[in-house]
């Protein structure tokens, strides 16, 4: 009696969600244009040790702040550096960094966001309440402080970067999940009697995945600036190692006379940041994220 | 003055989709409607009704565009008006009930000074004078009290209010066209049915021209006088009501007259193969032939053109319409309805006694305080299932019957009573429960679109029960999930395919595969079929059914369409502000004597007859909570006799053994009351008489 709900497959491509994505991602313009300056800093930042004329730390007076020219493309610094050596090498020690923090930033902040959201009750109010204090306080203060007293190793700026940066991910993270923890099939599992862990890892989490990597690109940009601030104040990276934030800073006088030497710093983490920007906002809508899109589908 | 009210001439619209291509949701569509007339637009989702509705307003969805055609208003072409023309035209001329009030009203806003701003934007009314008209309107749309809901914002009302709240500000602007948007969706059958009334009588005493458009065949023969079937972006038939129900010449129009429940048989109706094309499918011919009976070759190839059918106005898209109209459709439709087999076995399956359940726990200080306990959501629920058996929970929204389901499922916790399951004690939550007890007892919800994880795969969804219940390795999961896509007749590429990719029958589906994955005893169905079409319903229905006679298992099933009910259930439980009014088998509940609140609401329930008009009890204001004393249903009761009603709780009347009316009235008075009343109300003479009686 009962009719045949299709005798045939319907005509549906089968594509991945990954490969879906990447079709969408690549109709955005500016996703792409976002992309392929994040790919270029990345092979930069990958080949400089390689590809760089000169060495970034070599001192030589008799060259102090030339301009640019065919052999010192950037020109020179006040020590006669060669700049455009110094900018090539300037983002590997920030990328490293901040890439590392980001990770854990978004990690951290997005397990326990997630797990808020799905168990709510006192806890969740309770630390949210944290969240909120801590949201209030300016960052930069923080970091400061903390890295003025335990130094400005490496290891020291990951982890802070990355404890500061999860707080915001932590609402993020949780105003995702609430979303999705009143649905019906967070119910089903439940009603079937799921383990909570499952119900967070396999029922959840690919639902706030594509949330979390939107925001691990967003995050990654802020931090980068934060972490070229900090040098820029003298607490991120010791000279003479080459770094964007430390070499703005340390041309700032030489801005009247000098000015390529903080200029092209600037333009390099000026594009990084551009960049991953731009790539953030397409792979969101990508992802379908965007609801501003409104075309028939 | 020879121009035609409403005309619509081979009107397409289309977008461009991701590829570029141009997608017409609408196709050749063409339409006339006289002043005054009540034109009914009837097809499933994705037909293109709502498009074409808008298409009058001169509306378009975002990214589409007119390809062809046109659209005249007394000569106007919406589409070429400028926008201070066209915000005249809308709202003026042309008013639009949209489905849902709750979102067409400002929030923030006064629901009298919403009505007020139309009037003063149409006719420049200001003042006093506009507050008085707005204040009429209000009682016009049968609102109690209309100066106090003058000053209520729209969250203040029910959803029946906003829904005439709405009429009311589409009647300020003295429209010559309505054109409503299923405006009864989603509203419980006594407040639909009271508003339908009122629409009928509005548009009677205006003489304003209705466009309904509805998937609900009960509420186009309610309201309309001639009827548009609408199928894949197509007019497939157009006919006057009464032909369109009595002598349907289009093979789809039949298929879906012939799948809709009705009150007056039980049995499940007859499913309509396949599923519609999706917008910009269709080959070159019929756009129905892979589901039509009647298909031959040349259906394949050549489109069929409306022509004149046998009927006066009636217009057919069909080449062999002459041969469907040669077979009598109410033999067909009597043919249609078949009764789902089952054996249902005396040992109890489900026992619930004297259960109660609410969602507030009263504080430490109310208690200190001493103040009287509210009175419970749900209370004094007394049940046997037995084994084999369907159960309906019937009732308006708010009556308790989610909450008893989830009860069961472990979801919710009782305050009181006892809830078993065989020999299980079911008053313990989910994760308290033994694996084998939780294996038993598996939920189906209402919108798959919710209860399927968009992110899983369909193999991932039919995964999760069978990893957590048995011990199958990776390609015995693998094969079982196969076998379980078969059972539900989805072919195994299935699999692959995430939730997003399926219609929603195909979605309700795999949610019933995953039920059934766990090998329950007890199936909980939440109003399973009220997000499918009405084509699609009678399909999952029949696999229910299906699955019930192979299994053996139990079903406890929630619906608001008594047609429904009366189609699938053995026996059902009547609730209201979750209290049990009448509990009894499927043919007892049909039949006087009712309790009075059964009664209220088989009068309301729209059916696929023409001219039969709902006998309207008691009203349709819905409360918040259960009265503290008497019967529950005292405000509401037509049949109230006194103040019995209100201070003591009502008795339980045993008409037969196993049927149960709780109420006061004697059981005989009841019965020769509903008898004579149930005359013009429910002819329960054979379906053809009644349709032809008109």
């Amino acid at each position: 009696m009962v009719a045949p709900a299709s005798d045939k497959p319907a005509p549906i491509r089968r594509r991945s969600r990954l490969s879906e994505t990447w079709l969408y991602l690549r109709q955005s313009k500016s996703g792409m244009l976002g992309l392929t300056i994040l790919v270029f800093h990345i092979l930069i930042a990958l080949s400089s040790p390689l590809i760089v004329p000169f060495d970034p730390t070599d001192i030589d007076a008799s060259l102090k702040n030339q301009s640019p020219s065919g052999e010192h493309l950037f020109g020179t610094d006040q020590f006669g550096r060669d700049v455009f050596t110094r900018v090539l090498l300037g983002g590997r020690i920030a990328l490293v960094i901040t890439l590392t923090a980001t990770v854990i930033a978004v990690t951290w902040g997005g397990t326990l966001g997630i797990l808020l959201g799905f168990l709510g009750g006192r806890i969740d109010e309770a630390v949210m309440r944290v969240v909120d204090a801590l949201l209030a306080a300016p960052y930069i203060l923080f970091l400061l402080l903390i890295v003025s007293s335990l130094g400005s190793s490496n290891r020291v700026l990951i982890f802070t970067l990355g404890f500061f940066y999860g707080i915001a991910v932590v609402r993020v993270a949780r105003a995702a999940t609430l979303d999705f923890v009143a649905r019906d099939f967070i119910t089903a599992a439940r009603a079937r009697g799921e383990r909570r862990m499952t119900i967070v890892l396999r029922e959840l989490l690919p639902n706030v995945m594509d949330i979390l990597l939107v925001e691990f690109a967003m995050r990654w940009s802020w931090m980068l600036l934060a972490f070229s601030s900090l040098s820029f104040l003298g607490f991120g990276v010791s000279p003479p190692t080459p770094d964007w934030g430390l070499m703005i800073a340390e041309s700032r006088k030489a801005l009247q006379f000098a000015p390529w030497t903080a200029i092209f710093p600037m333009i390099a983490l000026g594009t990084l940041v551009i960049g991953i920007n731009l790539a953030a906002d397409a792979v969101a809508k990508a992802l379908g994220l965007d609801r501003t899109q409104g075309a028939p589908v | 003055m020879n121009e035609p009210f409403v005309e619509v001439n081979d009107l397409t619209i289309g977008y461009r989709n991701r590829q570029g291509q141009i997608v017409n949701v609408l196709r050749g569509v063409s339409l006339v409607m006289p002043r005054g007339g009540a034109l009914g637009l009837v097809g499933e989702s994705g037909s293109g009704k709502s498009t074409l509705g808008m298409a009058l307003l001169g509306h378009l969805r975002a990214g589409s565009q007119v390809q062809a055609g046109t659209v005249r208003f007394e000569g106007v072409d919406p589409f070429a008006l400028n926008p201070a023309e066209l915000q005249a035209l809308r709202g003026g001329r042309i008013a639009l009930i949209p489905q849902n009030a709750a979102e067409s009203l400002t929030p923030t806003m006064r629901v009298g000074d919403q009505i007020v701003e139309v009037l003063q934007f149409n006719r420049i009314l200001v003042g006093a004078e506009a507050r008085d008209l707005a204040l009429e309107l209000l009682g016009q749309v049968r609102l109690p009290q209309p100066e106090a809901m003058f000053t209520r914002y729209p969250h203040e009302l029910s959803g029946g209010q906003q829904q005439r709240v709405a009429v009311a500000k589409a009647l300020a602007g003295e429209p010559e066209l309505l054109v409503l948007d299923e405006p009864t969706t989603g509203l419980d059958v006594t407040t639909q049915a009271h508003l339908l009334d009122l629409l009928a009588e509005i548009v009677a005493q205006m003489g304003t021209a209705m466009l309904y458009i509805s998937h609900d065949l009960g509420v186009i023969a309610r309201v309309s006088d001639r009827v548009a079937v609408m199928y894949a972006g197509e007019i497939v038939e157009v006919a006057a009501v009464t032909d369109i129900f009595a002598r349907p010449t289009h093979p789809y129009t039949r298929g879906l007259l012939a799948s809709i429940p009705r009150l007056t048989q039980a049995g499940i109706p007859k499913a309509m193969p396949g599923q519609p094309p999706t917008p910009g499918e269709h080959g070159t011919g019929c756009s129905f032939t892979p589901r039509c009976t009647f298909a031959d070759g040349t259906c394949e190839t050549v489109a069929p053109t409306l022509d004149a059918a046998a009927q006066p106005g009636q217009l057919v898209r069909c080449h062999h319409w002459q041969t469907v109209a040669k077979i009598e459709f109410s033999q067909e439709l009597q043919q249609a309805f078949h009764k789902a087999v089952r054996k249902v076995e005396p040992e109890p399956a489900v026992e619930l006694a004297g259960v109660e359940i609410a969602y507030t726990r009263q504080g430490l200080i109310q208690r200190l305080r001493g103040l009287p306990e509210p009175p419970a959501t749900v209370s004094d629920i007394t049940l046997t299932v037995h084994k084999g058996e369907t159960l309906a929970l019937v009732g308006e929204s708010g009556s308790g019957k989610t909450t008893i389901v989830r009860t069961i499922a472990g979801l919710m916790l009782p305050r009181m009573g006892s809830l078993k399951f065989k020999d299980y004690d079911l008053n313990v939550g989910v994760d308290r429960r033994p694996l084998e007890l939780r294996q038993q007892i598996q939920l189906i919800f209402q919108n798959p679109d919710a209860s399927l994880n968009p992110r899983h795969t369909v193999a991932e969804i039919l995964d999760q029960p069978l990893r957590l219940y048995f011990n199958l390795s990776r390609s015995e999961r693998r094969e079982r999930s196969i076998e379980l896509l078969e059972r539900v007749r989805l072919g195994p590429h299935y699999r692959l395919r995430y939730p997003g990719q399926l219609s929603g029958g195909e979605k309700q589906r795999v949610a019933i595969a995953r039920a059934f994955a766990a090998e329950p005893q007890l199936v909980l169905c939440d109003e399973v079929t009220s997000a499918l079409d009405v084509s699609v319903q009678a399909a999952v229905l029949d696999l229910l059914a299906e699955l019930q006679a192979e299994h053996g298992v139990t079903y406890i099933f929630i619906a608001h369409d008594l047609a429904l009910v009366h189609a699938f259930a053995d026996r059902v439980a009547v609730l209201y502000q979750g209290r049990l009014c009448e509990v009894g088998s499927t043919d007892e509940i049909y039949t006087p004597p009712h309790h009075p609140y059964t009664e209220t609401l088989l009068a309301a329930a729209p059916r696929p007859v023409p001219g039969l008009r709902p006998h309207l009890l008691g009203s349709d204001v819905p409360e918040l909570a259960p009265p503290p004393r008497g019967c529950p249903f005292q405000r509401r009761c037509p049949r109230r006799i006194g103040s019995i009603c209100d201070e003591e709780a009502p008795p339980w009347r045993v008409p037969v053994e196993g049927h149960r009316i709780r109420c006061h009235i004697p059981l005989d008075e009841l019965e020769t009351a509903q008898v004579s009343a149930a005359e013009h109300v429910i002819p329960l003479e054979p379906l053809s008489n009644s349709v032809s009686s008109n």
